[in-house]
């Protein structure tokens, strides 16, 4: 759970929303058709593949900064071969909460 | 079916089917502990979905709101990518200056995508932009609707620490096409389990953005 006030998690959505517009305008408005070099281009193009790869591992088997092995991985599991079998987000979703919810109520 | 048509069609079908995403995000941003309003506050003005998903992921799982921010901006990098690769494009999608200021908030993934699916100017335009509104109603009321459930009830007792990772692994999928994907998710994926322990809750995520750079020396 949320470790610090609301009023910081609001900051962080006042300082989020402004960097998110900044980065979509700067592209879009100021820098125009300029090119960047590849190896930058490229790098950018990595960036989900890389940080959306660790979320998943933090929120399946950690709490805070121990490696938890619970019921959540029941739910991972069944994530990852709906998602590969390209099941909507919604089966997906519904899928591992069910997973999870089942193997905590037995 | 007349080219119009078919491109506002296919444009509000994905808008619909981007809403289902926004419930899920509804629903785990009260879970990790945000308020209605703070959900809806990011999917009204932070509108780019991965972000908005990681900043609540590590905010929910007790990490700073600096760590949070951190992670939340490198997957929000690439919507400078987007705003270039459309700008040859943006006189004639967005009109003038203030226009293309207003514009520049709907450049994200799919409003990216579609737009550069046409060809002709003209389709640009009405793909970017019933894109662009399409997507932005259907995913705040998304947003609104999976908040409301979401704090109506017990998340843990239905399994929604879940629905994070879960919508995280459908993201990641398409990602995993690529042999530069898969090493930069593999490494990421690494990076993040191995300093979970020591490090800050939160910092092992942009710990792993470090991965993206086998993109350096794999001149492909």
């Amino acid at each position: 759970m949320i470790n610090e006030a609301p009023a910081n998690l609001w900051l962080m959505i006042i300082a989020l929303a402004a960097s998110a517009y900044l980065l979509k305008m700067f592209g879009l408005v100021v820098l125009g058709s300029r090119q960047i070099p590849k190896v930058f281009d490229r790098c950018l193009g990595l960036i989900p593949a890389a940080l959306l790869s660790a979320l998943v591992l933090k929120d399946t088997f950690s709490v805070g900064q121990s490696l938890i092995f619970d019921a959540r991985v029941a739910g991972f599991a069944v994530a990852v071969v709906a998602a590969w079998r390209r099941a909507p987000l919604i089966v997906v979703v519904v899928l591992a909460a069910s997973a999870t919810a089942l193997l905590r109520a037995i | 079916m007349s080219e119009t048509r078919r491109v506002v069609v296919s444009s509000l079908t994905l808008s619909a089917a981007v809403g289902i995403f926004a419930l899920s995000f509804g629903v785990a941003s009260v879970s990790a502990g945000a308020s209605v309003w703070q959900t809806c506050a990011l999917s009204l003005f932070v509108f780019t979905g991965a972000s908005q998903f990681s900043a609540m992921s590590v905010v929910g799982a007790g990490g700073s709101m600096l760590a949070a921010y951190g992670g939340a901006v490198l997957l929000a990098a690439r919507n400078l990518v987007y705003g270039l690769a459309l700008s040859s494009s943006a006189k004639s999608v967005a009109g003038n200056l203030p226009r293309r200021l207003f514009a520049a908030h709907f450049v994200i993934d799919e409003t990216t995508a579609l737009a550069l699916a046409e060809s002709s100017p003209k389709l640009r335009k009405i793909a970017f932009w019933t894109t662009g509104i399409g997507l932005f109603s259907f995913w705040n009321l998304g947003t609104l609707i999976g908040a409301l459930a979401g704090s109506a009830i017990d998340p843990q007792k239905f399994g929604l620490d879940i629905a994070f990772p879960a919508a995280f692994i459908v993201m990641l999928m398409p990602h995993l096409r690529s042999k530069l994907g898969r090493q930069a998710a593999m490494l990421g994926g690494a990076l993040c389990l191995i300093s979970i322990s020591f490090l800050p809750v939160g910092v092992p995520i942009l710990l792993a953005a470090s991965a993206v750079l086998v993109g350096v020396r794999n001149d492909q």
